[in-house]
């Protein structure tokens, strides 16, 4: 479902498979393994690139699987199931050591869109594959970690209720323009090797992994408090 | 040692930064700016509106906190931080408008104390606006983060300056919005602070109203000025003053 690669200073992520990559809870587990493992590998100057395979980024949650439940009170619940664990899975990437990057190769829907957001850089296609917040159009409420995402990574106040209230779909070169992605390439190739480009100028930096984490978590305190990430405060120092 | 100097120019109170070294913020210069300050604001009660303006002597506008000096002391790392948030409160509070003319590199806490002025010019032939925590292995205390987000609006830019430690040019900042004006040199850039100053004073506002709607138009930045959280890590404390 998903495989974790070191490749030099860079924890490569993908998804793999050639479906939609919707987070249920087996991809979800398969996510949370793989952040585990890089926290407890990483070292001072590492990044994690996230990618993957496919016409898909990520679809959003598997809304098949919770309507299999067969009642449609089953499927509120397993719904409400993968709301609350993929939560988990936005905290291990707020909580990294590590800058992240994020090479949005296919559509991005919902909470696929989110997944990508929780990364501190996102690069994207302009030939294919858009942004989308899909809620309002199937008539889903967006959960409320999923707003603090939005608001504390996207200052634009038009591009929020475009992509909320409107169910916009934006293309790379919008997204690039208005400050969503870092930049938007022509192919799959060039985003991937820019994703690589990015990781590898950002683990150039040696930057102490901890502290980075707890910086990123202070620029976030919306996200963090309701993600219940406590920023550590070192009390006791290493005699 | 005079470490800075208060100069009126008609309505405007200039405060200059004295010396040619990097202007860390102990507690003798942090003491100096403050009561620099106080005089200003008895001596501003004759005239109705009126405008300081900050600047420095040499390369540095200021580089921060005085790690040096603090070591691995715990309080003197406590003391130095209350005393750069009484300032930042002084500011916040200051009843006029205020203007810092960065003449200078102004890094982590001397990022803070320019960007704790109403607004900011800069020379852009050199200097840098730097938080430069990241590269040496520092938390940013949230009181540091209230104020970057009160000043800068965009989360792209925060990002920039908090995650990436960018150092940024006067002209950099102009273009994303933080910078005021960019001048071609440091006398450009205080005259710049200058014709600022005098198109706000022009205004005739009225001083406690500007300091009142400033303490609440930054409400977020007071309201966290009470406390500082990291000045307990006194192991990253000293490994950053290794580092220097």
């Amino acid at each position: 479902m998903c495989t974790l690669e070191k490749r030099g200073n860079l924890f490569l992520l993908t998804l793999t498979g050639d479906d939609q990559h919707r987070l249920n809870p087996t991809l979800i587990t398969s996510l949370l393994s793989a952040l585990s493992q890089a926290k407890a590998q990483s070292t001072r100057g590492c990044a994690l690139i996230t990618v993957a395979q496919g016409r898909f980024f990520s679809n959003g949650f598997d809304l098949a699987w919770a309507q299999s439940a067969g009642s449609k009170q089953g499927a509120q619940e397993r719904l409400l199931h993968l709301v609350e664990s993929f939560k988990p899975v936005v905290a291990a990437l707020l909580n990294l050591p590590m800058p992240t990057v994020t090479a949005v190769t296919g559509h991005a829907s919902a909470a696929g869109f989110a997944l990508a957001l929780s990364h501190d850089y996102a690069v994207m296609r302009r030939d294919r594959g858009v942004l989308y917040m899909a809620e309002v159009d199937i008539g889903l409420s967006v959960p409320d970690y999923f707003m603090a995402l939005f608001k504390e990574k996207m200052g634009a106040a038009s591009a929020r209720r475009d992509l909320l209230l409107r169910g916009l779909k934006m293309k790379g070169d919008e997204a690039e323009k208005r400050g969503i992605v870092e930049a938007a390439y022509d192919s799959d190739g060039e985003v991937r090797e820019a994703s690589v480009r990015m990781g590898e100028d950002l683990a150039k930096r040696k930057w102490d992994g901890e502290v980075y984490a707890e910086i990123r978590k202070g620029l976030y305190p919306e996200l963090s408090a309701m993600l219940g990430l406590a920023t550590k405060v070192f009390a006791s120092p290493r005699l | 040692m005079c470490m800075c100097t208060v100069e009126k120019k008609g309505n405007l109170f200039i405060l200059t930064l004295t010396g040619e070294d990097e202007h860390r913020l102990n507690p003798t210069r942090i003491d100096a700016i403050r009561s620099a300050l106080n005089r200003i604001r008895s001596d501003s009660t004759s005239h109705s509106c009126s405008a300081l303006i900050t600047s420095a002597q040499g390369k540095f506008f200021s580089n921060g906190y005085d790690l040096a000096w603090a070591g691995s002391s715990p309080d003197k790392i406590r003391l130095m931080s209350s005393k750069l948030r009484a300032l930042v409160a002084d500011l916040i509070s200051f009843p006029m408008p205020t203007i810092a003319a960065v003449t200078g590199h102004a890094c982590a806490g001397g990022f803070i104390l320019a960007f704790s002025h109403d607004y900011v010019v800069m020379r852009k032939d050199r200097g840098f606006l730097y938080m430069s925590e990241m590269d040496i292995g520092l938390k940013i205390p949230a009181w540091f983060m209230a104020l970057i987000s009160c000043k800068i609006g965009d989360p792209v830019v925060r990002r920039e300056v908090v995650l990436k430690a960018k150092k940024l040019t006067a002209e950099q900042g102009v273009k994303r919005g933080i910078v005021d004006a960019a001048y071609d040199s440091a006398e450009e850039t205080v005259k710049g602070a200058i014709e600022l100053g005098e198109k706000l004073t022009q205004k005739g506002w009225n001083k406690q109203v500007y300091s009142e709607n400033r303490k609440q138009l930054y409400k977020e930045i007071l309201d966290q000025l009470g406390v500082d959280e990291t000045t307990d890590d006194l192991n990253k404390v000293s490994i950053a003053a290794s580092k220097l």
